[in-house]
């Protein structure tokens, strides 16, 4: 089965974010940019399963700017079979919402026969967590968010999910999308010669208009703004202070 | 204008999550309505007809909702869509699976994870784990939304709202559930706690969070963790505090060598009072934390236990 995994060009998760003071968005001027972490999670978790003999084809898909071409160079070398680019934004700083780009995946998806999407949860910069269910919804398929564990058994997926109250485990019928959670894999890192070889593998550029997707946002940012700051309070001595603090001064025990 | 709740529960209890999307939900405008979804979950129906703000609640009968499944109930939620401008989700896992879905049939984008009601189309939301936030605007006709449950009260106690019963669409088949493993304890629950006693990587070991538990247990809180003590097996997953974890924003929130990584920070800096615990006295907690106590938690804690006894 072929299997398509969603990759996402986001600001790097180590980068410090800063809030540009006219209220305009968040610098993504000169900051360093990757692969969404969770996306990662999930590029690894297909070439597994091609390393399984599950899966035949892993196909890696980004929707943005044409820079998102490094992020798809990023999956080939982690070891994807090959890339599509949809150019959807010339500006940086635009970001594609999760409706479109599920409308964009679903034609995608469908063009290729997919049998199973597996997408990153949420993606560090919006942190919308919404593309995987969208996509599932447009196509008609199952979907198992937040996994933590996946195996293929016949026509089924098994996944299991991590919710509020602990882990959830589910079956769907494939096909399927599966969103990644953290603790479903360890991503590894492409090694060099890996780097070199996804120079030659296939990355296939399209528009969002070859798919007949109008993007134009639902949402309008009205404004961005940093978050109150909390200010740091005192330091104890010691537990009897402590305790004596939280009963006089901050009355919470 | 109306307002349509998906109701969250385990089909025993209500869970206070759904209360808090009540608060947002009258923030919006117009009559409330909770839909209760699920399998001999009448007792739900009748604790949802008595939170504040509530004008009806929808009491819908079926096994296939009694595990939360995405397929059934996003078109449980969608045959009853037409009559409402706002449709509203605690935001729990189960709400964060089902509403994009249903934006998605909707053709509608989802607002997630609100922590403000501007107006009823404009809205605050955390982006960058919470590094920034947005206010949104929505030119769609409906407002499909998730709540962040921390970022509103729980409603007050009305008089009962009548309930009616109805029955959903096709269960469409596409899932099945197997099992559920969940941690069965004592404590109040993480995300609607008073008081959180949270470990991190350095408590060190699955063992030692018993000194983590033990203070938890002396104040009557939940327990929570950080990422870095859930990824390194100290600590079950659903006690992780943090941007990818559970938002908690308790009284009190008690922090055991952590050392204040931004997305723990995330979860936890709208607590009333925050504690922190930990040997290295430049730790970014302490820039947050109201009252900070420098030294080794492994004596520290234990003594703070006692003497609290």
């Amino acid at each position: 089965m072929k299997i398509l995994v969603p990759v996402k060009r986001v600001i790097d998760y180590n980068v410090k974010v800063r809030v540009k003071a006219d209220g305009s968005g968040v610098d993504l001027a000169n900051v360093k940019m990757s692969m969404n972490p969770f996306d990662e999670i999930a590029v690894e978790e297909a070439i597994r399963l091609k390393e399984k003999g599950v899966a035949e084809e892993v196909i890696a898909v980004s929707i943005g700017v044409k820079q998102a071409q490094e992020t798809l160079r990023t999956a080939l070398a982690m070891g994807a079979d090959r890339a599509i680019l949809v150019v959807a934004a010339e500006d940086v700083a635009t970001d594609i919402e999760p409706l479109a780009v599920a409308k964009i995946l679903a034609k995608v998806a469908e063009a290729e026969g997919a049998k199973l999407v597996i997408a990153g949860k949420q993606a560090i910069d919006n942190d919308m967590n919404a593309t995987g269910q969208m996509l599932a919804a447009l196509l008609g398929w199952p979907q198992a968010t937040f996994a933590s564990e996946l195996a293929i058994e016949g026509d089924k997926a098994k996944v299991t999910r991590e919710v509020d109250g602990g882990l959830q485990t589910i079956e769907v019928k494939l096909p399927a999308i599966v969103t990644a959670d953290l603790r479903l894999n360890e991503p590894r890192y492409a090694s060099l010669p890996n780097i070199m070889k996804a120079k030659k593998k296939p990355l296939e550029e399209k528009t969002a208009a070859d798919y007949g997707v109008d993007v134009t946002p639902r949402l309008t940012v009205v404004k961005t703004t940093e978050p109150s700051v909390r200010k740091a309070g005192v330091k104890v001595g010691s537990v009897d202070e402590l305790i004596a603090k939280l009963k006089d001064e901050a009355g919470v025990l | 204008m109306a307002v349509l709740i998906l109701a969250k529960h385990d089909n025993a209890h209500l869970n206070e999550a759904t209360g808090k999307a009540v608060t947002a939900a009258t923030a919006m405008g117009g009559d409330v309505t909770l839909l209760v979804a699920g399998e001999n979950c009448g007792a739900v129906a009748e604790a949802a007809a008595k939170l504040g703000g509530v004008t009806k609640v929808i009491h819908v009968e079926g096994a296939e909702y009694a595990h939360r499944l995405a397929e059934p109930l996003t078109d449980l939620v969608k045959a009853f869509a037409e009559d409402y401008e706002h449709i509203v989700f605690p935001g729990t896992t189960s709400g964060r699976n089902v509403a994009p879905r249903l934006a998605a049939l909707l053709d509608v984008m989802v607002i997630s994870e609100i922590t403000g009601v501007v107006a009823p189309d404009t809205f605050e939301r955390p982006i960058y784990a919470g590094n920034a936030i947005q206010t949104v605007k929505s030119s769609d006709p409906k407002k499909v939304i998730t709540v962040r449950g921390a970022s509103f009260a729980a409603p007050g106690e009305q008089a009962p709202a009548p309930i009616e019963t109805a029955t959903g669409p096709a269960d469409p088949g596409l899932s099945s559930w197997v099992e559920d493993k969940t941690q069965v304890s004592d404590r109040p629950e993480l995300a609607s706690a008073k008081i959180v006693v949270s470990g991190g990587r350095g408590v060190g070991s699955e063992e030692n969070f018993a000194i983590v538990a033990a203070l938890a247990d002396k104040l009557g809180a939940a327990v929570g963790a950080s990422r870095a003590a859930v990824d390194s097996g100290y600590a079950p997953n659903d006690w992780q505090v943090g941007q990818t974890g559970k938002v908690v924003a308790p009284d009190l929130y008690i922090a055991l060598g952590i050392s204040g990584a931004i997305q723990h920070l995330a979860g936890m800096k709208d607590s009333k009072v925050i504690v922190a615990i930990n040997k290295d006295e430049e730790a970014p907690i302490f820039q947050v934390a109201d009252y900070g106590l420098v030294g080794d938690l492994f004596t520290l804690v234990p003594e703070m236990a006692e003497k609290l006894g």
